[in-house]
């Protein structure tokens, strides 16, 4: 009880006490407002699906998904609204939301606007501005081709990239660790390392026995490259005071190598997979349109020959998802790997 | 077997150091800077002995050449009269800075000695010893960038102390700590050297630091350094910093050095 009084009459010590202070006291309040751009959301979100529902799509339009989308999209907006207005009662569920509120608002007003304009008056012309539902579509008719063009694609790239990525980390090493080495290594690196891995492409579709491993040798290089510059000059940074420790403690060479050298330039390495990634997806996607007869950009290839605009840009979402994906994934291992480094950015 | 020397009582790890007429330059730009000029020294198993001297004269240089890191332009060191050929774990340094790798915890940064030799997995708990020995117990998975600067020089001590160094090298280590960590350290390193009876050398340009800690202090000239005095602290453990002793010396010292002005 006493303790409880006492509380009472404390004054909040900083902005954070004070906010809860002041929420201690109104719950009620502080919740309506908090939720309120969540239950706008909502409301944007049903209007994206009573617009769908209820007004008739254009003439031109044959679109077997839009009863489905509204009714998807109403179901959203329901769930958004009462998780906003709930949010105490759904812990980290309604938090979340709650944080993506703004996100949503935005979200549902966009595909309000799409809707009206492609489907509902055909403001935009209509070959190459598809509705929402059309691109569903694609994703409810098409999907064997579409999940075949994107486990190629995936295939394709994770070869490439593991390959490249290894021989770049490896190569990088050596020539920061040995002078003879960097002699030998160092002018070819300059000589073909710049050069856009793209410009291969000719020579490479028919020095190699296949498109398949002229592709996989493609993103090896364009992934190897800024990976070896990188490693390298981690390796080449790395302050002679760690080796001097690890000496006087009883070093052999490899240990400082893999002991040393490694650990402190892998902050380096990862800045250079991350660049070879951006540059391997560049030249998956071009190797995949000129000569490979699978994946995502041969898929986007074949959608604009069938002016399929929606197919194009059902794959572009995918498209975009999994490389996201992938650099999302590359940022986990970094953060699992350079734990004890302080402020690396998140992803 | 796992002898865990740390906690002997009888102390006997230390080794002989000789340096005899040890010269050394560097060749900055094909200009040779002479930096050793025809040091001799003597340190018998398990001393003190402090290398005091204006900054920049040298003293680590003479270090780095007893540790083994680099060969000497001339002269000899042996070390219990085997010459020293280069870095041992024998021999452990302990510089100025930590020098902590911070992709490691504090207890991978102590294990790392034992783990370069390969007898890691035998020895493991010398490394919760040494540890434990410099009071970091609780902060075995803390990494460097989690630890204050006083207690990054523990971990630095306990990096070095885990090898059961016959010649523990101190360079300076003091040198960065807050004068609170520092004279609470100086006590703590004297105690470590008492248990662990190792030939313990500190370079330094505190001469209060020199006459708490040492046994012998060696007065350095300005650089190429040499020898200007060495002078014998024979006064017992524990000390006391207002010792009308040590205040007597201390004024010689500067004098030595070029300050009397100051006192």
């Amino acid at each position: 009880m006493s303790s409880a009084s006492n509380s009472e009459f404390t004054l909040p010590q900083s902005a954070e006490e004070g906010a809860a202070f002041a929420g201690a006291n109104w719950p009620p309040l502080a919740t309506l407002l908090a939720g309120s751009t969540g239950l706008l959301a909502g409301l944007a979100w049903a209007a994206f699906g009573l617009v769908s529902l209820l007004l008739p799509d254009v003439e031109a339009g044959d679109w077997s998904q839009t009863r489905n989308v509204g009714a998807a999209a109403l179901g959203i907006a329901a769930a958004i609204a009462i998780l906003s207005l709930g949010a105490p009662w759904f812990g980290r569920v309604g938090a979340g939301l709650r944080k993506r509120a703004p996100w949503l608002l935005l979200l549902g007003l966009l595909l309000t606007v799409w809707e009206l304009a492609t489907a509902k008056f055909g403001w935009l012309p209509l070959p190459f501005f598809p509705p929402p539902q059309a691109i569903v579509e694609v994703y409810t008719d098409d999907l064997p081709k579409l999940a075949a063009s994107v486990w190629a694609s995936v295939k394709l790239q994770l070869g490439g990239y593991a390959i490249g990525a290894l021989l770049g980390f490896v190569t990088g090493v050596s020539i920061g660790w040995s002078v003879a080495v960097g002699y030998w290594i160092h002018p070819i690196l300059r000589f073909i390392g710049p050069l856009p891995a793209t410009a291969w492409l000719p020579i490479a579709f028919f020095t190699f026995p296949s498109s398949w491993s002229a592709s996989t040798f493609l993103i090896a290089l364009a992934t190897g490259f800024p990976v070896t510059v990188l490693t390298w000059s981690g390796v080449a940074s790395v302050s002679n005071a760690y080796y001097d420790v690890a000496r006087t403690l009883g070093a052999k060479p490899s240990f400082l190598v893999l002991k040393v050298a490694i650990p402190a330039a892998l902050p380096h390495v990862f800045v250079g997979l991350f660049m070879g990634l951006g540059a391997s997806f560049a030249v998956l996607v071009v190797a995949e349109m000129i000569g490979v007869k699978a994946g995502l950009g041969w898929y986007l290839q074949w959608a604009q020959g069938w002016a399929a605009y929606a197919n194009m840009y059902a794959a572009l979402i995918v498209m975009s998802l999994l490389c996201s994906g992938a650099i999302t994934a590359l940022f986990r291992v970094r953060d699992g790997l350079l734990i004890w480094q302080k402020g690396v950015v998140k992803w | 077997m796992v002898a865990l020397a740390l906690k002997q009582e009888a102390p006997l790890a230390g080794a002989a150091l000789d340096i005899d007429d040890v010269s050394h330059h560097f060749d900055i730009d094909g200009k040779l800077l002479p930096v050793l000029d025809h040091v001799s020294l003597n340190a018998k198993p398990g001393e003190f002995v402090a290398l005091l001297g204006p900054s920049g004269c040298g003293k680590s240089t003479l270090l780095r050449l007893v540790a083994g890191l680099e060969p000497p332009r001339s002269g000899s060191l042996t070390e219990d009269g085997r010459p020293i050929k280069g870095p041992h774990p024998s021999r452990v340094v302990v510089f100025q800075d930590p020098t902590l790798f911070p992709w490691r915890t504090v207890w991978k940064n102590v294990a790392l000695g034992l783990e370069a030799q390969g007898i890691i997995k035998s020895q493991r708990p010398r490394v919760d010893a040494a540890i434990e020995l410099v009071g970091l117990s609780g902060f075995a998975n803390a990494y460097p960038h989690q630890l204050s600067g006083g207690m990054a020089q523990r971990v630095s001590l306990a990096r070095a102390l885990v090898n059961d160094p016959q010649i523990l090298i101190l360079d300076e280590p003091l040198g960065k700590l807050d004068s609170l960590t520092r004279l609470s350290m100086q006590t703590e390193i004297v105690s470590l050297w008492q248990r662990n009876g190792f030939t313990t050398l500190l370079v330094t340009h505190d001469v209060e630091e020199a006459l708490f800690l040492a046994q012998r202090v060696i007065v350095f000239s300005d650089r190429p350094a040499s020898i200007k005095a060495d002078i014998t602290v024979d006064t017992p453990y524990p000390r006391h910093r207002g010792d009308a002793y040590l205040a007597e010396l201390r004024q010689q010292i500067l004098g030595l050095l070029g300050l009397d002005a100051t006192w």
